[in-house]
């Protein structure tokens, strides 16, 4: 006992900077990283050095020159006979990230309806939601997006002919031509107002909060916001003069023209991915309400919330908590799989980039880096913004 | 995402021993004992299976003929089907040894993949193919039109370059398989079906109801089609020549699958030369001095590949047109064996 307390008085023995296991494994590490580094650039090296043996031409520059051919669907200006193959890659981009944020959405809506529902008591409702899931989740996805392709957007009028949707538009075996909002002198202003309406709804709903917290009184959030939302654009609408009007599809000698356009092959890749995806959230969503004890749900009964009340208030909260992780993975697997796009002809970033510019350039090497280093970023991004909302919905004692 | 990996490792392998795949192909493949032919994943008339998996076609027929002249044996031969999109990193990488697959020969192909092109084994144009109770007959009418494609081919710079030209818009739906194509154009997503023109005498053959379609006169390009080697390897691009060649001269001297042993007999010196009986013109290639007849004994002549495959007796039902030879009016023309 004396000679402990008399060691730890004693200051530590001094000990070569070699042998001390703290700076020595330091010194591992950076040499490891080192080697690495090196290792790294003469890969680099000898591959171009190669490149340029086979006569195999690299480098960046194809960037810069003209790419020369048609995209269907592009969200910014791209011009066949001056766009360069930089432009291609944005537009490829984009067009990968509206599918891949539109199917989140509707995967996500979809998948915890499907997986509340699967716990639902009506028998025929469980049922139903076990049907789903059990055929969405085991038939292969590229399957599911020719049978959406091929076959069911099949069922609508040809080329030629086309459905009338009224307001809407018009639908065919092309697409919907959705009807074109042209805005004209002082539309800006419904802009404004939709601007000043969400940021009204955004203070409201934490005002009535704060209040509720304090106070412990409700106040009625819904009905307001939607009335906010809807009713100042409307208000500044009529103001302006009604400035916004809507350009509608035309006959033109191939079917209807004009108006904006939703491509067939965006639907039918969108339905895929959204419905097969919402099938494993479904199974997310069940796993994590059940993992919410029971107790819970009694408690909330005993204190006179209603059933809807309860999921809403009570379970989905705690449950969120075990769901966000898996969930997680499920958004990642579902901007990947967009990138089965080129099946049916949808210009994804693989599809446009990886693939038509690839192979008009012959720059294999440098195409597929930038194009797996896109992907790999997007994956960061979306798990860093999941672990930040996980992190945010993560229990607050108080 | 599995198709990105396998090209992006077979660019790295590509990459990364480059220096390698530059070695002697001939003796790689008689090493081996089969030819490595990178073929299409189907389509009539040029590189078609059959049901039990036999190939056949105008581009078969040239592996066929290669692996005649190496091993006497038209059989020994290992097709590899590949899509538009990986035909040039298979061929790069060292996943075949040739690649016959209708594919065009372009200036930005032959100088920056690494590529050789040896031969024009047919030259084609791009066409179109419409409905025909559209009424539509000429590519001029075309404005406003779908137009499926295949991706990775020279058919997409083309048409982008006509409508340009003419002053048109229309909607490019590019699929990578053909077969998807075929199928979107026959379910009526496209108005018009566009590739080379033999391309689409074949794949019109797919069509639920072929009588319904037609090809449009014109032609918007050139598509002259042939094999493909690594380029650094001077004897197996001659090898590739000189196969097609003797082809041709076989055509052009009369010498026939069915009469090529008793034209070994021939006094004609041109024959003589051809199969072998004089001169000593097969080593310098790396070949036995029989190299040719053998090619015409299993294989036949350009002629009788042509017709056999392609020709006005066959489905596709095509003319001999420019790739007649030369002496017929057309461009198939081969160089003297001297
Ligand atoms: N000759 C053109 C086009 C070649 C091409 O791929 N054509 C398509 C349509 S005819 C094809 O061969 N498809 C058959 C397949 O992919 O198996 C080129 O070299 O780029």
């Amino acid at each position: 006992m004396a000679a402990h307390t008399h060691a730890a008085d004693e200051p530590a023995p001094k000990v070569a900077l070699l042998n001390d296991p703290k700076i020595r494994a330091w010194i591992f590490q950076a040499v490891l990283l080192v080697v690495l580094a090196w290792l790294v650039w003469v890969g680099i090296q000898n591959m171009f050095a190669n490149l340029r043996a086979a006569n195999i031409s690299s480098g960046f520059g194809f960037l810069g020159r003209n790419a020369g051919f048609a995209i269907s669907q592009s969200l910014i200006e791209y011009e066949q006979a001056s766009s360069t193959y930089g432009r291609v890659f944005m537009v490829g981009l984009l067009n990968t990230l509206l599918v891949s944020a539109v199917g989140i959405v509707i995967a996500t809506i979809l998948g915890f309806i499907v997986g509340i529902a699967r716990l639902s008591p009506n028998w025929v409702l469980a049922r139903l939601a076990a049907a789903y899931i059990e055929t969405l989740r085991n038939i292969p996805l590229l399957l599911q997006i020719f049978v959406w392709y091929f076959s069911v957007l099949r069922l609508l009028p040809s080329r030629r002919e086309a459905l009338d949707l009224g307001f809407l538009g018009q639908i065919n075996i092309s697409g919907w031509y959705a009807p074109r909002p042209v805005l004209g002198e002082g539309s800006g202003l419904i802009g404004w107002a939709l601007l000043i309406a969400v940021v009204a709804v955004v203070a409201l709903a934490r005002w009535a909060r704060r209040r509720q917290e304090a106070t412990g009184e409700r106040l009625p959030v819904l009905w307001p916001a939607i009335g906010l939302i809807v009713g100042l654009p409307l208000v500044a609408y009529l103001a302006a003069g009604m400035p916004l009007a809507f350009e509608y599809p035309e006959q033109g000698n191939f079917g209807p023209r004009g108006g904006t356009r939703v491509y067939p092959e965006f639907i039918g890749l969108l339905l895929a991915l959204s419905f097969y995806t919402a099938a494993f959230i479904a199974e997310i969503v069940r796993a994590g309400i059940l993992a919410v004890n029971r107790g819970q749900t009694e408690a909330s009964y005993a204190l006179g919330l209603r059933p809807g009340q309860t999921l809403r208030l009570v379970i989905v909260p705690q449950a969120l908590r075990i769901i966000i992780p898996p969930l997680t993975s499920q958004y990642l697997n579902l901007t990947k799989n967009s990138s089965l796009a080129v099946a049916i002809a949808y210009p994804d970033l693989v599809s446009v980039f990886a693939g038509t510019a690839l192979n008009q350039t012959g720059q294999a090497v440098e195409i597929l880096m930038m194009t797996m280093l896109t992907y790999l970023a997007l994956s960061l991004l979306i798990s860093a913004f999941m672990n930040w909302y996980n992190a945010k919905m993560a229990l607050v004692e108080r | 995402m599995k198709h990105a990996i396998k090209v992006l490792l077979g660019s790295a392998v590509v990459a990364m021993t480059a220096t390698a795949a530059s070695a002697a192909t001939l003796d790689d493949v008689k090493e081996r004992g089969t030819l490595k032919c990178g073929v299409s994943q189907g389509l009539p008339g040029f590189s078609n299976p059959d049901a039990d998996g036999n190939w056949s076609g105008l581009d078969v027929d040239f592996c066929k003929a290669v692996a005649a002249a190496v091993f006497d044996d038209p059989s020994k031969v290992e097709y590899v089907p590949l899509s538009a999109k990986e035909r040039f990193t298979a061929l790069q990488s060292g996943e075949v040894d040739l690649l016959s697959r209708n594919t065009t020969w372009t200036m930005s192909r032959d100088t920056q993949l690494g590529l050789n092109f040896a031969v024009v084994n047919y030259y084609d144009g791009q066409g179109f193919m419409v409905r025909k109770d559209m009424n539509i007959n000429s590519a001029l009418q075309l404005s406003g039109a779908a137009v499926c494609t295949n991706t990775g081919t020279t058919t997409e710079l083309n048409v982008a370059d006509y409508f340009r030209a003419n002053n048109m818009d229309y909607e490019l739906v590019a699929f990578e398989k053909a077969d998807e194509v075929v199928a979107a154009y026959d379910a009526g997503r496209c108005d018009v079906y566009t590739t080379d023109q033999s391309g689409l005498y074949a794949q019109r053959l797919k069509l639920t109801n072929p009588d319904e379609h037609m090809v449009l006169p014109e032609i918007i390009s050139k598509e002259p089609l042939g094999p493909a080697v690594r380029q650094g390897d001077d004897q197996w691009l001659n090898v590739m020549k000189w196969v097609h060649f003797a082809m041709l001269q076989a055509e052009e001297s009369g010498v026939t699958q069915d009469n090529v042993e008793e034209m070994k007999n021939s006094d004609n010196p041109t024959i003589k030369r051809l199969l072998g009986t004089e001169g000593e013109f097969g080593p310098a290639i790396g070949l036995e001095n029989d190299w040719a007849a053998r090619v015409i004994s299993h294989v036949g002549n350009y002629g009788e590949s042509f017709a056999r495959n392609v020709g006005p007796e066959t489905p596709l039902s095509i003319s001999r047109g420019i790739n007649a030879l030369w002496t017929k009016g057309g461009l198939q023309y081969a160089p003297p064996i001297r």
